[in-house]
């Protein structure tokens, strides 16, 4: 099982876990796991059945894009960061 | 036993002197030597060789490597009249330093020859004892001090994170703090905007900030912009010319309006934003690094990306996210250390935890890429309720 990092804008959707586990090998596979099991985050991250432009996607600390976007393959022991943006400064 | 002339003799005969005039050519040339000045702090206000670098005579040994870490690196060393400056280079050569020559008649000479004399901005006594625990750290020390003095930094909103890097900045004796805020105190902002306080109720916030922070430094100009940044008024406020600029926007518009006026003229970015626990904080710097549409080519829709009025905040989380921004800054006008360049540092405060990712420059990026495609200003709202920044209609031209 893969380490995914829920980031706080989408915890309602995993019941307000900050980090839930997912399998598969590679980051897309991951990421379909996890939206198999939280329904509502599919349409918060993909789009187009990419990862959304206004979602980053992590692995080891690499944006998944300068490696082999959703084709990059996972180990067990990964984590893996979901990042949106947030505006909030005040 | 013997003398101190025979002392100087014995120490001149080791070492290699230069005279005043191939100095100054040498000086002057592209591989310029490391120029130190030995002389007591006094000596040194009064005036000094240009691009020289102050390392009292006492602290030579244990400060030299700061100036040059190099032992190979050529050094010229120099005093009032070239005596002290002999026993400099002499110790020099015994910390193995290989091409150190000792400016002979020393200063005096210099001046004789017509040669510049830097007179230095130098700090009051009472700027001495306000920044002292600044001036003894060798990295920051009396040069960096008046160089925050002769720092510009923008503020983007006097609000969570305006408030603890403003204070910060202030408190450090950055000169000018420019802060740009149409909102007024409320009092739901005072669970954590600790430049405003409730004797403060109801006043712009930009004249709260204004007053305290000259009321904990006197040294800071702050110039107030009581408006909301747009696409109308960037160009007049940037005019005034800043080194960095502090995003603490709490919104998106704004936070695209900035990145791309900041990376049109040049300016970097100090990055945070925060919600309930969590923060980010980078530097956007133009072309050193990525911008922040690099990192998000487009924003959330707004159901996606709740502010704090809407999804709440820890109160103490914007004093460390914009605490990190304060840091940020103060390396940048300092030029020490490792800027948050390329790297996104977010912070857990549940945890406690920090995490570190890599951000990279998109060379497809439509504002820093290769081929931009966005060259002036859009429509920052409608760009991101899903206009997507297509529609240029009314764009405005930046300078």
């Amino acid at each position: 099982m893969t380490t995914v990092r829920i980031p706080p804008t989408l915890r309602g959707e995993t019941g307000g876990q900050r980090q839930v586990d997912a399998s598969g090998a590679t980051v897309g596979a991951v990421l379909n796991d996890l939206a198999a099991k939280y329904p509502g985050l599919a349409g918060q991250i993909f789009e187009d059945g990419e990862v959304a432009p206004f979602v980053n996607v992590y692995l080891e600390g690499e944006d998944v894009r300068t490696l082999q976007g959703l084709d990059t393959p996972v180990t067990e022991a990964a984590t893996v960061i979901l990042l949106p943006a947030m505006a909030g400064g005040r | 036993m013997p003398s101190y002339r025979d002392l100087l003799q014995a120490v001149k005969a080791e070492i290699a002197e230069i005279d005043a005039q191939s100095a100054h050519a040498l000086l002057a040339g592209a591989a310029a030597p490391a120029l130190v000045d030995v002389r007591e702090l006094d000596e040194w206000e009064q005036g000094h060789l240009p691009g020289a670098t102050h390392v009292v005579r006492g602290f030579l040994e244990s400060r030299i490597e700061q100036v040059a870490p190099d032992r190979s690196q050529p050094v010229i060393v120099y005093c009032a009249g070239g005596a002290r400056s002999a026993f400099a280079a002499k110790t020099l050569q015994d910390l193995g330093y290989t091409a150190v020559r000792s400016l002979a008649g020393g200063f005096t000479d210099w001046k004789r020859n017509g040669f510049d004399v830097k007179l230095p901005v130098s700090l009051s006594p009472q700027q001495r004892s306000r920044y002292s625990r600044h001036t003894l750290i060798p990295e920051v020390g009396e040069a960096g001090q008046i160089k925050l003095l002769d720092s510009r930094v923008l503020l983007i909103g006097a609000g969570g994170l305006g408030s603890p890097s403003s204070l910060y900045l202030a408190a450090a004796g950055v000169g000018t703090i420019g802060i740009i805020d149409d909102d007024t105190v409320d009092a739901s902002n005072l669970q954590r905007q600790i430049l405003h306080s409730t004797t403060t109720l109801g006043e712009p916030k930009v004249e709260s900030a204004k007053r305290t922070l000259q009321a904990l430094n006197p040294d800071v100009n702050v110039i107030t912009y009581r408006e909301r940044l747009n696409s109308e008024n960037v160009e007049r406020i940037l005019a005034d010319g800043w080194d960095v600029i502090v995003d603490g926007a709490d919104n998106f518009p704004t936070r695209y309006l900035v990145n791309d006026a900041s990376v049109w003229h040049n300016i970097p970015v100090v990055h945070g934003s925060i919600f309930r626990f969590e923060g980010q904080v980078t530097v956007f710097k133009p072309q050193d690094g990525p911008c922040y549409r690099c990192l998000f080519p487009s924003p959330p829709p707004p159901e996606l990306a709740p502010s704090c009025a809407e999804g709440g905040v820890l109160g103490v989380l914007p004093g460390i996210i914009g605490s990190l921004q304060a840091n940020e800054t103060i390396k940048l006008l300092l030029g020490i250390g490792d800027p948050l360049i390329g790297r996104l540092l977010l912070f857990d405060a549940l945890e406690p935890s920090f995490t570190e990712v890599r951000l990279k420059r998109d060379a497809s990026c439509p504002v820093c890429g290769d081929h931009p495609s966005i060259t002036e200003y859009i429509d920052y709202v409608e760009f991101c309720q899903g206009g997507g920044g297509a529609h240029q209609a009314g764009a405005h031209a930046h300078a």
